[in-house]
């Protein structure tokens, strides 16, 4: 099976993760290996088998949609890396027309 | 103070003396702070420690008590493993893109756990973000084992685990995904449980993957394990995962339950694994003493355990790329200036998140992304059904499951850094129980002809944590084990 080192250089730009040519290689031979360990699964029938993504099977719980004001909003904002008064400030998203 | 020998003072022993006035919280957190000034600096089991927070909580613990007050752990010294939030206090993950977080809330689990008296010592140490089954991921530094300094604590709750078993604490959190809390447990030569999923409220909890996340306790015996998990189970409106059920008091069942004959179940696949020579003669020793003890012992089959690994290594990974999205540096973590806001976000990430980490968000993008979902994660997801109803089926005929925790003893550092796949397989005998969300409990059994610690694993059908504590309550009492690391006992 394996995996390329575009296939890697593209995964890390879905995964928002900078990656430097000299890893892109280390991780292509690393996941190759880990990937080539999963093949295994494909000797499994699982044609009528449902797929489990939680250990329980219970209806989601339904609440009341109610406001409740959190206590100490100044104890989040103080993990925010730049502020402007009470606002986070991030690089500009917009291009200027 | 004569009375105060932490080497072998159980929670349940120092409620007494507390209660008997014999000691003060404050003497018995001075006891383990000055414990941990020693012996810490050998193990590095804390990130954290606070000692004048930790001795105004004794303080307010002690004036409680004069007040009349009971709570159920009032004044006892606990560790937590930093994935779990107090207010006002670090938590890092052993991540340097957490660093500098200081949490502005409680996690359930530490809103409980206060309700009851404890006193948080601080904050110990684990793979990144949960990430590992060695400690030896932790940004900051390696957890090291109390019983031989060369070999590893198991992850990845290991400073939880290393804070028991040297008494720096009398018992601690830690949190348990494939393996994390009885791992460590089983290498360090102390209880460590993992609930059924569900039953432990998570909010507060640094997610890594949620549908097989779980917080429970490690302790020095099974009593104190019970009496923590009674303590910090329970429905939460705020986890919208926990079970609306109520939580019967573990304390006592054990009582009622300690002659009660099992179904044990002895799964044929666990042994086709290569398993360590002496691991090998533990659980044979162990699987005589349960037939003395009266217990009905059975082979059972668990057909798919082979698959566990890949399954988890999709599951986990895809899970923990969609949970780790978050850190991006915006709201909070660490921040690299880019020169866009995709810039910023790939130089913060590549920079804050370790090497491990940074794999398993790969591997789990890789797994969810178009092309490969039905190969990689919807296969998994059904391999996964199948494991569970292997269970499922198993305890129609069995009331429990004893196993291997590992299927070696503590490994040395540095021994599978070098191989993941390596470090992946240490897991195999862990991994199922959160994949089918059960409890399994991790206890002492044994030691190696070079004194490092053996364990067994009890494993129960959904919500009956009571069963598994029970049986493991047996074995402790008939095995009546020292488990005191030499470095400890040289003090």
């Amino acid at each position: 099976m394996g995996i390329s080192i575009d296939e890697v250089k593209k995964i890390a730009h879905l995964a928002k993760l900078e990656l430097p040519e000299k890893v892109a290689q280390t991780y292509t031979e690393e996941l190759s290996k880990i990937l080539d360990y999963f093949a295994s699964l494909k000797e499994v029938d699982t044609d009528n088998v449902q797929p489990t993504f939680h250990p329980f099977t219970w209806d989601t719980p339904m609440r009341e949609d109610e406001v409740k004001p959190f206590e100490d909003i100044q104890a989040i904002l103080a993990n925010a890396p730049e502020l402007l008064e009470n606002m986070i400030v991030v690089p500009k998203v917009v291009k200027a027309p | 103070m004569n009375s105060l020998n932490l080497n072998r003072l159980t929670i349940k022993r120092a409620l007494e003396l507390l209660d008997e006035g014999k000691i003060s919280s404050v003497e018995l957190t001075q006891a383990c702070l000055e414990r941990i000034k020693k012996i810490d600096p050998e193990v590095k089991a804390y990130l954290y420690v606070n000692e004048e927070w930790a001795l105004e909580q004794a303080r307010l613990a002690d004036e409680k008590r004069k007040a009349g007050e009971h709570g159920k752990l009032l004044g006892i010294p606990l560790a937590i493993k930093d994935n779990i939030l107090i207010k006002g206090h670090p938590t890092t993950c052993a991540s340097k893109i957490l660093q500098n977080y200081i949490a502005p809330y409680d996690a359930t689990v530490i809103r409980k756990l206060k309700k009851e008296g404890a006193v948080f010592l601080g904050k110990t140490n684990l793979d990144e973000f949960a990430m590992g089954s060695s400690t030896e991921n932790s940004a900051f530094f390696p957890t090291k084992n109390p019983w031989d300094l060369e070999r590893v604590p198991g992850g990845s709750s290991g400073g939880s685990a290393v804070a028991v078993a040297c008494r720096m604490g009398l018992g601690a959190l830690g949190s348990d995904t494939g393996g994390s809390i009885r791992q460590p447990a089983c290498f360090c030569g102390v209880v460590g449980m993992k609930p059924t999923y569900s039953l432990v409220s998570r909010f507060g909890l640094v997610a890594f993957a949620s549908s097989l996340d779980q917080i429970g306790p490690f302790a020095l015996n099974i009593e104190d394990t019970a009496l923590l998990l009674k303590v910090i189970s329970g429905h939460d409106p705020y986890d919208s995962t926990s079970a609306p059920r109520e939580v019967p008091s573990f304390t006592q069942i054990l009582q009622e339950n300690a002659n009660t004959k099992f179904r044990v179940g002895i799964p044929k696949e666990y042994f086709e694994h290569e398993l360590h020579p002496e691991v090998a003669k533990n659980i044979e020793e162990m699987i005589s003493l349960l037939k003395r003890l009266g217990h009905e012992v059975k082979e059972v089959s668990l057909p798919h355990t082979k698959y566990a690994i890949s399954v988890y290594y999709i599951i986990a990974p895809a899970e923990a790329a969609s949970n780790l999205a978050r850190y991006d540096g915006v709201k909070y973590g660490l921040r690299v200036e880019g020169k866009s806001l995709i810039e910023m976000y790939k130089k913060s990430r590549a920079e804050g998140f370790g090497r491990e980490v940074k794999r398993r968000v790969m591997l789990g993008t890789y797994a969810l992304s178009a092309g490969y979902y039905d190969a990689f994660y919807l296969k998994a997801s059904k391999v996964r059904t199948l494991i569970k109803q292997d269970f499922l089926k198993a305890f129609e005929e069995v009331d429990l499951i004893l196993t291997p925790v590992s299927p070696t003893p503590a490994f040395k550092l540095g021994e599978k850094t070098s191989d993941p796949l390596q470090m992946y397989l240490s897991d195999i005998f862990t991994i199922p129980v959160n994949l089918a969300g059960l409890p399994g409990l991790s206890l002492p059994s044994g030691f190696t002809r070079e004194s490092l610690p053996l364990g067994v694993q009890v494993i129960g059908p959904h919500f009956r944590d009571d069963l598994v504590l029970s049986l493991g309550y047996q074995i402790e009492k008939e095995l009546d084990l020292e488990t005191i690391p030499p470095i400890v006992k040289a003090l």
